[in-house]
């Protein structure tokens, strides 16, 4: 018997924390029945029901193995929750599936008080899907975002896993470590596209930091993204730049145009999983991409994501 | 001509240092154990503390709970090392301290403790254990991140090469290494490349001229196996290897300095639950690797016990043991000769093998930058080698004897008792150590206790500064501070740490056909779930050795499961809060310290407290009787040694689910809203 996605969805508007792991049992299961009930809980959630966008922050952290991701998101759970902010973490292991099982091992980096009940960690594999992200994390985000103040999706990676985070996320940081010449490579070459905020870890490295921090900001500047902000930190004590960190992922938030992202990521994430569904022929039959953009923008902007894919789906020339 | 030479030696050489590793309950009943032993011939001291202790916790805090003197003796200050070493003569005895994260800490507490029996520092002799990079490897307890353990450690060398001349500040153990999995190459590779790093970070502490005499205080600890032939051509290995280390990279020129000084323990994961009379001859064979040979022989031994994957040994046990090495020395002719191996080509090439392989292992480490940076390299290199220990006694090509072939056996008079044939501690004792700690420091100059801990702080913060730690350490035990004190505050400065858990960078396994059949059962199981099977594995406790836990998530992940592997020292909240949030099918504990019979059911209780419902699987060192106990707490199914079979839990782990999942109600992860 499935849970019942309304209810589920009621529970997580009166930021009722405790129903966020059944909701996200519901949204990651592929039981055809759990599905209608997953498509309820969306629906419930969407902006169009909600009459807004969901309050929550979306911040998507990026970055190669071994940047100190782990490290950093301890010290950052732990600066949002003196800051007041209840945090949902979905971290996405990129492991491989060749035997059809991961190891998500991500859990044991991340220090945070187990009886804290305002701090939520969840982990998934990557799977099959190329780009990094687990096939329910972004709809896991949408939901998790009407009941946290912050969800953190934590993605392994360099020159793609951003532009799948880029969906989902309200706020891109990608995280690199001093001497790592990939993320300067991928920035200048555009592999990589300009991140929202770039952290550089390991500032107790002193003077390798120091210049990694330079050469990131030269590259930056002749791309032209003067705006985006690089920030060094510490996550071991005595931790530095944590605070700056919380202050630039926020102030980048306040910065854009919420509704008008958020719209724009959910229509490409339902053109994308449409394309996923039915293949180029799927596409064409619509009447080409751009026919299916134009019908996407036909559609209410708070529109949930499934009800976009519907809406393809049910489109006259498909 | 080998004939000029005498084949017997002018005189018997002296017996090896006859240790037995012991201490348990109370520091008055380990007292009491020691004394004893040393009554029945035992020449050295070998100090097994508690859990709590190893870890810098005192008895009352929450994570001591079900630890507090189960594999050890608690010692939370200088009155529990004074009533320890009630007695014994601190100036003659050779103390050895398996300590390592709180090495300092212990070694100041025997400090302050010989200091008021009127015995000067100088004049101590023992060891402390002091290895990190193996506890971050294969042992677990660890306190705080590598680099300023690395300065604890440096620091103490400095302090002990000054001050306390007859003390072996390190050592470098390999020991814990092959109990994790190691190869005889691997054991030896990071082995010295451990002891380099250390040596390294000792160059930064002390004056250049007094590097000799550190590197001549460095020793090792070592593990013998049961292939005891090629066992001591590692320690043969191991001798040249040091030798060239000691003139080429740190130009010691005297030849005591550069002799490779080491202890043994042999090896305790060969040992059998199955008919455990086997491991008697299993561990007179290991001896033999480590005294046959002259050139490389142990300087002390302790031998394990035959029971001790039942359980924890019992003092006769351990008397067992210790009449094995008494045999050995006194009986046998061993003594009386010289290098028996001497121009042996046998030999001689098994050593030019293992030199070699070692040489290019220790390379790829330093490639890695050093032992320190290169623990999650090495970490994942010990998981591997473990799992193909492992598929090699599955499978019957590494024969086991009563285990794997030969299976057959009589009903065991030695486990026939109502224990079991092992150690049960009195939970009880823990109660009374938390009373007990609490009295202490009710009754002690507070003041002084937080001035000394405010200058340990202050002695931390001076990072690559002039302040040797041990100072204020030595200060804080003669104050009166605990255990549990000195390490909060080194925690409050240098942070706390999880260390690499080597399972996210283990390669696949390969498959076989009895897999690949648990594979599509797996799937069968995700069809009726609607998810891939979840599993939650980890360990609750203070008990470090991951060994087991890091092997069955594998085999889960190559099952075809997702596993979230949530590593060691977990509390029950830490354990039910992950299988809520992440909504895991099933969750898979291992213990082996002997505290399942507190840990379990406080685990259930606070399961049930969250709405988990997903059943509840035991492993570990569990002894046969407390299995129906565990299954009335709540566990849904416990493995003991005996079941070496991992396929086989796996197959059953998935047909329980299977079952639940027929049973709607049941079906969900958590608690239905």
């Amino acid at each position: 018997m499935s849970p019942d996605g309304a209810a589920l969805a009621a529970r997580l508007r009166e930021r009722d924390l405790a129903a966020a792991p059944e909701a996200l049992n519901l949204l990651e299961s592929s039981g055809p029945e759990d599905r209608l009930q997953a498509d309820a809980l969306l629906a419930a959630l969407s902006p169009a029901a909600l009459g807004g966008e969901a309050p929550g922050h979306v911040v998507g952290v990026t970055g190669p193995p071994g940047a100190g991701k782990s490290t950093m998101l301890s010290a950052l759970l732990a600066g949002w929750r003196a800051r007041g902010r209840t945090v949902a973490l979905l971290a996405v292991d990129p492991s491989s599936r060749r035997s059809g099982g991961s190891l998500l091992g991500d859990r044991a980096r991340i220090e945070f008080d187990a009886r804290d009940a305002g701090v939520l960690i969840r982990s998934s594999a990557a799977g099959e899907r190329l780009g990094g992200l687990a096939r329910s994390t972004a709809a896991s985000a949408d939901a998790l975002a009407v009941a946290f103040d912050v969800v953190v999706i934590e993605t392994v990676g360099v020159g793609q896993a951003e532009t799948d985070v880029a969906e989902a996320a309200d706020t891109v940081a990608v995280v690199v470590q001093p001497g790592a010449g990939d993320a300067l490579q991928f920035l200048k070459s555009g592999i990589m596209e300009v991140p929202d905020v770039l952290v550089v870890t390991k500032a107790d490295l002193g003077q390798l930091a120091v210049s990694a921090r330079r050469d990131l900001s030269a590259a930056l500047r002749s791309l032209g993204a003067r705006s985006t902000p690089v920030v060094a930190i510490s996550s071991l004590p005595p931790t530095s730049g944590i605070e700056e960190l919380l202050d630039a992922l926020e102030l980048h938030r306040r910065s854009i145009d919420l509704a008008g992202r958020r719209t724009a990521a959910r229509r490409a994430r339902a053109l994308r999983e449409f394309l996923a569904e039915h293949g180029e022929r799927g596409v064409r039959e619509l009447g080409g991409r751009a026919e299916a953009e134009r019908v996407l923008s036909t559609q209410d902007p708070g529109a949930e994501v499934p009800a976009l894919i519907a809406a393809l789906e049910g489109s006259p020339r498909a | 001509m080998s004939g000029e030479r005498p084949a017997r030696l002018p005189e018997r050489d002296r017996p090896w240092m006859m240790r037995t590793y012991a201490g348990h309950s109370t520091a008055k009943a380990s007292n009491e154990l020691y004394r004893r032993n040393l009554a029945k011939g035992q020449t050295g001291l070998s100090i097994a503390f508690d859990l709590p202790t190893q870890t810098g916790y005192d008895p009352d805090d929450e994570l001591a709970r079900g630890e507090v003197g189960k594999v050890g003796v608690p010692i939370s200050h200088r009155g529990d090392m004074a009533a320890l070493m009630d007695g014994i003569p601190l100036d003659e005895m050779n103390t050895s301290m398996t300590i390592n994260a709180t090495a300092a800490w212990l070694l100041a507490l025997y400090i302050v403790t010989a200091e008021q029996h009127g015995v000067a520092e100088e004049q101590l002799q023992g060891t402390t254990q002091n290895d990190i990079i193996k506890e971050f490897l294969a042992r677990g307890t660890y306190a705080f991140p590598p680099a300023p353990s690395m300065r604890l450690i440096a620091d103490m060398i400095a302090y002990t090469v000054e001050h306390v001349p007859r003390w072996n500040p390190i050592n470098i153990c390999s020991y814990h290494l092959q109990e994790a999995g190691a190869t005889p190459v691997q054991e030896i590779a990071y082995a010295m490349s451990n002891a380099i790093a250390v040596l390294d970070a000792a160059r930064e502490r002390v004056e250049p001229e007094r590097m000799e005499a550190v590197f001549g205080r460095i020793s090792f600890f070592v593990n013998a196996g049961v292939r005891f032939i090629e066992e001591h051509a590692k320690l043969r290995a191991m001798s040249i290897l040091w030798e060239q280390i000691g003139t080429e990279r740190y130009g010691v020129q005297d030849p005591r300095h550069l002799r490779f000084r080491y202890g043994v323990q042999v090896n305790s994961l060969g040992l059998t639950e199955v008919q455990p009379e086997n491991n008697v001859q299993r561990i007179v064979l290991e001896a033999l690797a480590v005294t046959l040979g002259r050139d490389a022989r142990a300087r002390a031994i302790q031998l394990p016990a035959w029971n001790e994957a039942l359980g924890l040994p019992r003092p006769w046990d351990q008397q067992w043991s210790l009449r094995i090495q008494q045999v050995l020395a006194y009986e046998t002719d061993i003594l009386e000769y010289g290098d028996i191996f001497e121009g042996s080509k046998v030999m001689d090439a098994l050593v030019q093998e293992l030199l070699e392989g070692a040489r290019a292992e220790m390379d790829v480490v330093a490639q890695h930058g050093g032992a320190v940076e290169a623990v999650p390299y090495m970490k994942a290199a010990l998981v591997d080698s473990h799992r193909e220990r492992l598929r090699r006694i599955e499978s019957g090509e590494q024969v086991v004897v009563g285990q794997n072939r030969f299976e057959e056996t009589e009903q065991s008079p030695l486990t026939a008792d109502a224990e079991g044939g092992i150690l049960v501690v009195d939970p009880a004792l823990e109660a009374e150590q938390i009373e007990e700690v609490r009295a202490w420091r009710s009754a002690r100059d507070q003041a002084a206790v937080d001035g000394a801990l405010a200058q340990l702080a202050e002695a931390a913060r001076d990072e690559g500064g002039e302040l040797n730690l041990m100072v204020p350490t030595i200060a804080a035990a003669r104050a009166g501070a605990t255990t549990g004190e000195w390490a909060a505050t080194l925690r409050g400065v240098f942070g706390s740490y999880r260390a690499p858990t080597g399972v996210g960078e283990a390669a696949a396994g390969s498959s076989n056909g009895e897999l690949t059949e648990l594979r599509a059962e797996v799937e069968r199981l995700q069809e009726q779930l609607g998810r891939r099977p979840k599993m939650l594995v980890g360990k609750p406790g203070l008990d470090g050795h991951s060994n087991g836990a890091e092997q069955v998530a594998l085999r889960a992940r190559d099952a075809g499961m997702d596993v979230v592997y949530d590593g060691i020292r977990l509390t029950p909240a830490q354990i039910a809060a992950s299988a809520l949030q992440e909504g895991v099918h099933v969750i898979g504990l291992s213990i082996l310290s002997g505290s399942h019979r507190e840990l379990i059911p406080a685990v259930m209780e606070a399961l049930r407290e969250r709405g988990v419902q997903a059943p509840v699987i035991v492993g570990g060192i569990i002894p046969e009787h407390d299995v129906p106990d565990l299954l009335k707490d709540g566990a849904a199914a416990v493995y003991t040694p005996k079941d070496f079979d991992i396929t086989r839990i796996m197959r059953e782990i998935v047909a329980l689910l299977a079952a639940q999942a027929e049973r709607p109600a049941l079906a969900a992860g958590s608690a239905p809203a």
